[in-house]
Order: C-alpha cells, then sequence, then structure tokens
C-alpha cells in the first residue's frame, strides 16, 4: 500500500539533523558525516523512483545512508596495505605489557557501551522532537544544542524575547513528556 | 512581580531561564522560595532540569546553519537539473 508521499523540497529541513546524528555516533567525524548526509540526499534524489512508499521518507532515507557509511569504511579499508601479514599475536604493537594478562578488556572501560546508550538516547531525542510543530523544535534545538544566546536566535527568527521563552517552555513541556513515555 | 512572591507562570519562567543559567541569583531566590510551598512548580522544575540532563548526557550533534546552507546549495543544484 503506497500510504507515503516523497517530496524532496522537505527532506533538508526535515531531515538532516536526523542523519546527522545517526551518522556522527558511526564514523565521529564531523566533517566526514556531513559529506556522507549531503550524498545520501543526493543519491536518494537520484533513485527517487524506485521508492515505493512501503517505508516512510526518513526510514528509506537512513536505508540509503547505511550503504553510503559502509562504502565510507570500505574506502578508508582499501587504503591500508592489503597483502601485509601480522605474524604476532597481538597486532597493536604500542599497546602497554607484553603479558596475555594485561591485553584482556578493561572491565572498568565501559564507553562502547555507553557510546551506544548516548546514540540511542540522541535518537530518541529526535524522534519526539520530530512530533513537536517546526518552530517550537527549531528553537529548542538552536538554544539548547547549540547554545547559541536570546539575542542571536532572535535576531535570527525575528521573535521577540518573551515570545522565544514562550516557545521553549511549550517546547520543554512537550518534550519532557514524550521522552516519559518513551525512554522511561 | 512583587517583591518576594512569583506567580506560578512566572517561577515557571524563571526555571526554563535557570536551565540556560540566564536567571539573575534574585530570580533564583524568588523561585527556589515558591518552590517550598508549590507543589506543581516543584515537579515541574524536577521534570525540566531532568530533561536539561538528558539532552547533555545525549551529546546530540545538531547541523549549524552554515554547514546546513552548504548540503542545500548542492541538493537544490541537483533538484533543479532533476525537475527540468
Amino acid at each position: 500500500m503506497p500510504n507515503h508521499q516523497i517530496d524532496p523540497n522537505n527532506w533538508i529541513s526535515q531531515y538532516s539533523d536526523y542523519l546527522f546524528n545517526y551518522t556522527v555516533t558511526r564514523v565521529s567525524d564531523r566533517i566526514i558525516a556531513q559529506d556522507l548526509v549531503s550524498e545520501t540526499f543526493l543519491a536518494g534524489l537520484k533513485s527517487m523512483a524506485n521508492f515505493k512508499g512501503e517505508a516512510s521518507e526518513r526510514t528509506w532515507l537512513v536505508s540509503i545512508l547505511k550503504r553510503k557509511i559502509i562504502d565510507h569504511y570500505r574506502k578508508i579499508n582499501s587504503k591500508k596495505g592489503k597483502a601485509e601479514v601480522r605474524m604476532s599475536y597481538s597486532n597493536d604493537s604500542d599497546a602497554e605489557g607484553d603479558w596475555l594478562e594485561e591485553r584482556i578488556a578493561d572491565p572498568f572501560d565501559k564507553t562502547a557501551e555507553d557510546k551506544l546508550e548516548n546514540a540511542e538516547l540522541g535518537n530518541a531525542i529526535y524522534d519526539c522532537l520530530d512530533k513537536l510543530p517546526q518552530k517550537q523544535a527549531e528553537v529548542f534545538k538552536m538554544k539548547t544544542i547549540l547554545g547559541y544566546d536570546t539575542e542571536t536566535i532572535c535576531n535570527e527568527l525575528g521573535i521577540t524575547a518573551s515570545n522565544l521563552w514562550v516557545i521553549i517552555h511549550r517546547a520543554r513541556t512537550a518534550l519532557a513528556d514524550c521522552m516519559e513515555k518513551n525512554w522511561f | 512581580m512583587s517583591k518576594f512572591k512569583l506567580s506560578c507562570e512566572e517561577a515557571n519562567h524563571v526555571c526554563d531561564k535557570t536551565q540556560y543559567k540566564e536567571a539573575s541569583f534574585w530570580e533564583k531566590v524568588k523561585l527556589n522560595l515558591h518552590l517550598i510551598y508549590c507543589r506543581a512548580c516543584r515537579k515541574y522544575t524536577a521534570r525540566n532540569s531532568k530533561l536539561t540532563k538528558l539532552v547533555k548526557s545525549s551529546k546530540m550533534e545538531y547541523l549549524d546553519h552554515s554547514a546546513k546552507d552548504q548540503i542545500k546549495v548542492a541538493f537544490e543544484k541537483e533538484l533543479a537539473k532533476h525537475q527540468k
């Protein structure tokens, strides 16, 4: 059932943040992530005819983005020496300690897990932001994530300070509701 | 706004401001006075600071405007080609 429409005019304003967040947690480089997102939009435009409407636009774009990320990792790996054969029992020669006992994973180092959780949390917040009216989401993102000060936002969007605080208040209330339902 | 007492609306406003560290010292004192006797605002404040903590701990990434414009320019060029 083709109930999803495709409309590339709104892609950038609607999905670029979500896709960017998704990419950054996977390639951990802002510039590469930005390029990948840009490529994804272009690729999506080219293969728009293949969009069947079975999934939402965002899911469809994410699936393209996933391929781009895989391609990116393939590209870096092909640059490294292919024919190198390492015979040592561990291939990171600069790591501390020569004994096998010193090489097991540090049980107190939980960064990988933390990172995963952070990525999920970020996506959950974006899902909730998607449900807000666009203006509220925009103002909230500028204020909270980019950390712009009130004046800058007011000038850029052409609103008054009290107007801004009302928008922030509504956005925060709605977000807190949504996060309480979906995250905790 | 009277000297010591805040209405709930004002209290919420001050609470929003504290999330961005923009409330003055005197405003914060008045907010805390208000929170002593107002249960609804206590709840709002608790939720509000929880949200701030969450957003901070997620380390969300967000494209700034110049980067977004770059993508937009490249995209619109293609789009124009496409719609011809």
